[in-house]
C-alpha cells in the first residue's frame, strides 16, 4: 500500500533553534500512527508543518503520492488534513454548530444573512454520522473538555478529512472519556482515515496505535511496531534505557505527626463533608474522576474559595484560612495544575519567579531589592532541585515543562511551606522529567514535608502515594493504604455515587 | 460502566448550566438590570422635578441620546472583538467638518456631504483596522493615535473655526426634522432618533444574523481559533473597524445637523461616554459577548442622568462627577452579581 502521507527530510529552524533536522515520517490510510518523543523533540512542529501552520525550511511532503505545499491551515484542511491542537482552539462564546462551520457558514437569505437552522441541521448530520452525542446549539464554553474535543473532531471531519492529527488528545480526559475517544478513533480508522496520535501516555499508545515513530531533539530516531517493548521505545526517546520500573511500589518513610486535619469541610457542590488527615513525611494521593472535586478541596483549604463550614486544623491548632495569604502564612503551598496561568510569570526570569512569594525577605528598607540575596537564594534552589536552566536570568517560558514545575516548587520551598498541595504535578511533562519530579516529591516527603498529590493518572497515584484518598462527586468515598490499593479498587470508589449521595 | 457515565453526564450538565448561567445569563440580567436602572432613574427624576416628564424634555433626551447612541453602536462592534476604539469622538467631528467642506465650502449637493462624512469615517476605520490587524498595534494605541490625528485634521481642515451650514437648508432636517411627526403629528420624534433606532436594528441584525457579526463575536472569543479555522482574520477585523468608522460618520452628520454647524473643537470625551454606554449595557470589555440593545439602554441611562441632573440644577461640574461615579457603580454591581453566582 502506498502511504497516504509521506514526509521526507523535512527541516525547520526557529530563531536560534533547529527544531527539525531532516525528519521523515509516513502515514498509511486506516492507520493510527503514534508520534512520541520528549518535550521539545519536534513532534508538534512536524505536525504543524504537515497541517500548513508553519512553512518548512527544507524537504518534501507527498500527499496521495503528489508533492504538496500548503500555504495556510485552510489549504491543508481543504485537502483533507485536519489537526486537533493540544490546547483546544474553540470559540467558547459560540455554539457547537457555529464552531464547526466557522469560516464556512452556509449562505442564507439574500446571501447576507446566516441560516442558523441550516447550520444546525448540517452540524447535526455530521455529529450523527460520527455518533457524537452533542447538541449543535449548545454553547461550547459550557461543555466539558471531552465534549469540546468532540467538537474539534467533528469540525476536522466536516472537511472530509483523510488525515487527522491529534496532539495530546487525552491530556484532560478521564478514563471513561478516553474510552469513548478511542471508540471514535477506531471508527475513523475503519473508514480509512489516517491518524497521527501524539501522546506522552505510553499505556494509551499500546492500546490504540499500530506503529510508533520516535523523534529526539528534532531528529528522526525510528519507526517501530507498537508491540515493541515499552522500555525500548522509552530508551529511544530519551537516548538511554530507563531502568526504573514504572510499577515500583512507594518507599514508605516513617510517618510523623499529623500536621493537617480537615473535618466536615463544605464548599460548593464539589466539596461535601470532606475530612482527612495528613502527616509529616507522607504523600497522600487524591484520586478520582475529572470533576470529582479534588482541586476544589485543595482550593478550599488554601483559602482560594470561601468555605461554607468545616474545620481545618494545622499542626494541632484550629486555623481560620480566609485567603491564600492566610494559608501561606501557615506554611501551606498550592501548586496549581495550570502552571502557566496560576503558577508562573512566564515572561519573567527564573530568579523573579523563585522569590515571588518571598520578596519581602529580599528587601532592604522594605523597598529596595537585595540583588545579591536574591541571587544566593535562587542559585541554591537551582542546585537543590537541579533546575536545568542556562542561568537565573533565563525567561521561565523558555524552560521545559518539568523545569517550569521545579521553579514553582522552588517558589513554595523558599517560602518555608511544609504542607504542599500538588495538583497534577506531571501533566504535560515528558517521561524523563516525570520520573525526576516523582523523585523530587519523594525526597521532599523524606525531608519531612507533608504532601497532597492530586493526579488523574492511576499509575502515578499508585506509584507515589503512601495513602490514597478517592473522591466522587465532592465526597471522599474511601482512603486506601498503598499496600491494598489497586486500579480496580480506586475506580470502584471513584464511581461510588450512592455513597457520595448518602454522605 | 453505565453508572459512572450517567454521573459524568449529570455533572457535565451541571457545569454546562452554570457556565451558561454565568456568561450568558449575565448579559441578559445585565440588560434587565440596566433597563430597570433606567426606569428607576426616570421615575426618580420624574418625582424630583415636574419639568422632567414634559414631552419637550423627553424629546430633548431622545435627541441628545441620538449622537451618543450612534457612537456607542460603533464602539460595541469593536469592543465585542475585545478591542477598543478611542477615536470615535474626534472622528465624528472630522466627519462633520468634511461634510461642511463639501456643502458649505464647495457648495455641492446634500447627498455628497452625507457621503463625504460616511466615507471619511470609513477611511479612518480602514486606517485603525489596518494598524491593528496588519501592524499588530494594540487597539488602544492605534485608536489613541487616530483620535489625535482626526482631532488635528478637523482643526486644520476647518481652519480652527466652525463651518456653518447656512447655505444648505435641508441639512438641519437630517437631525431636526421629523418624518414620524409628518405622519403622526402628535408624535414629533426627531429624525435623529429615528436614525438611531433604524441603525440599532440594522446593527443588531448584522451582529446576530450575518457572517460579519459571527466573526465579530468569534474574534473576541478566541482569535487564534478563528485564524486556525482558516478565516481571513485580518480582513474581517479591518472590516469591523471600517464599519465602526462609517457609523461614526453618521454620528458626525447627526451632530453637525443638530448644531447646524461643524464644530472642530468638539468631540474629545465622546469616546469615553460611548464606551461607558457599551459597558453599562452589558458588553464585556474582554470581548466575545454583547448586544446593541444593551448599548442603547446604556446610552439612554447616560443621557437621562445628564438631563435629570441639569433639571435639578446640579452644577455642571458636579454632573460630571456623578456620571463618573455611576459608571463605576454600574460595573461594580455587575461584578458583585457575577461573583454571587
Amino acid at each position: 500500500m502506498s502511504p497516504l502521507v509521506s514526509v521526507q527530510n523535512v527541516s525547520k529552524n526557529f530563531p536560534g533553534v533547529r527544531a527539525l533536522s531532516r525528519v521523515s515520517f509516513e502515514l498509511l490510510a486506516g492507520e493510527v500512527h503514534a508520534l512520541v518523543g520528549e518535550n521539545g523533540a519536534g513532534k508538534s512542529t512536524l505536525m504543524k508543518i504537515l497541517a500548513g501552520i508553519y512553512p518548512r525550511d527544507g524537504g518534501e511532503i507527498l500527499y496521495n503520492g503528489e508533492l504538496v505545499n500548503f500555504a495556510s491551515p485552510r489549504a491543508a484542511q481543504m485537502m483533507g488534513i485536519g489537526i486537533i491542537h493540544q490546547e483546544l482552539q474553540l470559540m467558547n462564546h459560540l455554539t457547537v454548530a457555529q464552531n464547526i462551520f466557522i469560516g464556512r457558514e452556509p449562505p442564507g437569505r439574500l446571501g447576507v444573512f446566516l441560516d442558523e437552522d441550516k447550520l444546525n441541521r448540517q452540524a447535526r448530520e455530521i455529529l450523527a454520522h460520527m455518533h457524537l452525542k452533542l447538541d449543535p446549539r449548545a454553547i461550547v464554553g459550557g461543555l466539558t473538555v471531552a465534549k469540546q474535543q468532540m467538537v474539534e473532531i467533528a469540525k476536522a471531519l466536516s472537511f472530509n478529512s483523510r488525515v487527522l492529527i491529534m496532539d495530546e488528545p487525552t491530556a484532560a480526559l478521564n478514563n471513561a472519556e478516553i474510552a469513548e475517544l478511542f471508540n471514535i478513533i477506531r471508527e475513523l480508522k475503519a473508514r480509512g482515515v489516517g491518524i497521527v496520535y501524539i501522546s506522552h501516555k505510553m499505556d494509551e499508545l499500546k492500546q490504540i496505535s499500530d506503529r510508533v515513530t520516535v523523534l529526539r531533539d528534532g531528529h528522526y530516531v525510528a519507526t517501530v511496531p507498537t508491540a515493541t517493548p515499552l522500555d525500548t521505545i522509552i530508551g529511544m526517546m530519551v537516548g538511554r534505557t530507563l531502568k526504573e520500573d514504572v510499577q515500583h511500589p512507594p518507599l514508605v518513610a516513617p510517618r510523623g505527626e499529623v500536621v493537617l486535619e480537615v473535618r466536615n469541610l463544605n464548599c460548593g457542590p464539589l466539596v461535601r463533608n470532606v475530612g482527612f488527615t495528613l502527616r509529616r513525611g507522607e504523600i497522600l494521593g487524591f484520586a478520582g474522576l475529572m470533576g470529582a472535586g479534588r482541586t476544589e478541596v485543595a482550593r478550599a483549604i488554601f483559602g482560594a474559595d470561601r468555605i461554607e463550614s468545616g474545620e481545618i486544623i494545622v499542626r494541632g491548632a484550629a486555623a481560620s484560612i480566609k485567603s491564600p495569604a492566610d494559608a501561606v502564612a501557615l506554611g501551606i503551598g498550592y501548586l496549581s495544575e495550570d502552571r502557566k496561568r496560576f503558577g508562573l510569570a512566564v515572561g519573567m526570569d527564573v530568579a523573579s519567579n523563585v522569590v515571588m512569594a518571598t520578596l519581602a525577605r529580599h528587601l532592604k528598607f522594605k523597598f529596595v531589592l537585595r540583588q545579591q540575596a536574591i541571587r544566593a537564594t535562587v542559585e541554591s534552589f537551582i542546585r537543590l532541585l537541579s533546575i536545568r536552566t542556562p542561568s537565573a536570568t533565563q525567561q521561565v517560558g523558555l524552560l521545559s515543562g518539568g523545569n517550569q514545575q521545579k521553579v514553582v516548587i522552588a517558589k513554595w520551598l523558599a517560602r518555608d511551606c511544609d504542607i504542599l498541595f500538588f495538583d497534577e504535578p506531571t501533566r504535560g511533562i515528558d517521561v524523563g522529567a516525570k520520573a525526576e519530579i516523582h523523585k523530587l516529591l519523594r525526597s521532599l516527603a523524606d525531608q519531612g514535608k507533608a504532601i497532597v498529590m492530586i493526579s488523574s493518572e492511576l499509575p502515578e497515584i499508585l506509584r507515589m502515594s503512601d495513602r490514597i484518598a478517592v473522591m466522587c462527586e465532592g465526597c471522599i468515598t474511601g482512603v486506601l493504604e498503598w499496600k491494598g490499593a489497586t486500579q480496580e479498587r480506586i475506580m470502584q470508589l471513584a464511581t461510588q455515587r450512592e455513597k457520595a449521595k448518602a454522605a | 460502566m453505565a453508572e459512572p457515565k450517567t454521573a459524568t453526564i449529570e455533572a457535565e450538565e451541571r457545569v454546562a448550566t452554570t457556565f451558561r448561567a454565568q456568561v450568558f445569563g449575565s448579559i441578559a440580567r445585565q440588560k434587565l438590570f440596566a433597563f430597570a436602572s433606567l426606569i428607576v432613574l426616570m421615575v426618580f427624576f420624574g418625582f424630583a422635578s415636574p419639568a422632567f416628564m414634559q414631552v419637550e424634555n423627553l424629546l430633548g433626551i431622545l435627541q441628545s441620546t441620538a449622537v451618543n447612541g450612534v457612537l456607542a453602536i460603533a464602539s460595541t462592534f469593536v469592543i465585542i472583538t475585545a478591542g477598543i476604539d478611542l477615536s470615535v469622538g474626534t472622528l465624528m467631528t472630522f466627519c462633520a467638518v468634511m461634510a461642511g467642506v463639501f456643502l458649505t465650502n464647495w457648495q455641492l449637493p446634500l447627498w455628497t456631504g452625507v457621503l463625504a462624512a460616511i466615507a471619511t469615517g470609513a477611511m479612518s476605520g480602514l486606517l485603525s483596522g489596518t494598524f491593528v490587524a496588519k501592524l499588530k498595534l494594540p487597539p488602544f494605541i492605534a485608536t489613541l493615535g487616530m483620535m489625535l490625528v482626526n482631532k488635528g485634521l478637523a482643526l486644520v481642515v476647518a481652519g480652527d473655526k466652525p463651518i456653518y451650514f447656512s447655505d444648505s437648508e435641508n441639512f438641519s432636517t437630517i437631525s431636526q426634522g421629523s418624518m414620524i411627526g409628518y405622519v403622526l403629528p402628535s408624535l414629533p420624534v426627531p429624525n435623529s432618533v429615528l436614525i438611531l433606532f433604524v441603525l440599532a436594528i440594522a446593527a443588531s441584525a448584522v451582529l446576530s444574523r450575518t457572517a460579519l457579526g459571527r466573526y465579530t463575536f468569534a474574534l473576541g472569543s478566541n482569535e487564534e481559533a478563528v485564524r486556525l479555522s482558516g478565516v481571513n482574520v485580518d480582513r474581517w477585523k479591518i472590516t469591523i473597524y471600517v464599519l465602526a468608522g462609517a457609523i461614526c460618520g453618521v454620528a458626525g452628520l447627526l451632530i453637525a445637523s443638530r448644531l447646524n454647524s461643524a464644530q472642530p473643537a468638539l468631540g474629545q470625551g465622546y469616546e469615553l461616554e460611548a464606551i461607558a454606554a457599551v459597558v453599562i449595557g452589558g458588553t464585556s470589555l474582554s470581548g466575545g459577548t454583547g448586544t446593541v440593545l444593551g448599548t442603547i439602554i446604556g446610552a439612554f441611562i447616560m443621557s437621562v442622568l445628564t438631563n435629570g441632573l441639569r433639571i435639578l440644577s446640579v452644577p455642571q461640574e458636579w454632573q460630571i462627577v456623578v456620571t463618573g461615579v455611576i459608571i463605576i457603580l454600574a460595573v461594580y454591581i455587575d461584578i458583585l452579581r457575577r461573583r454571587k453566582l
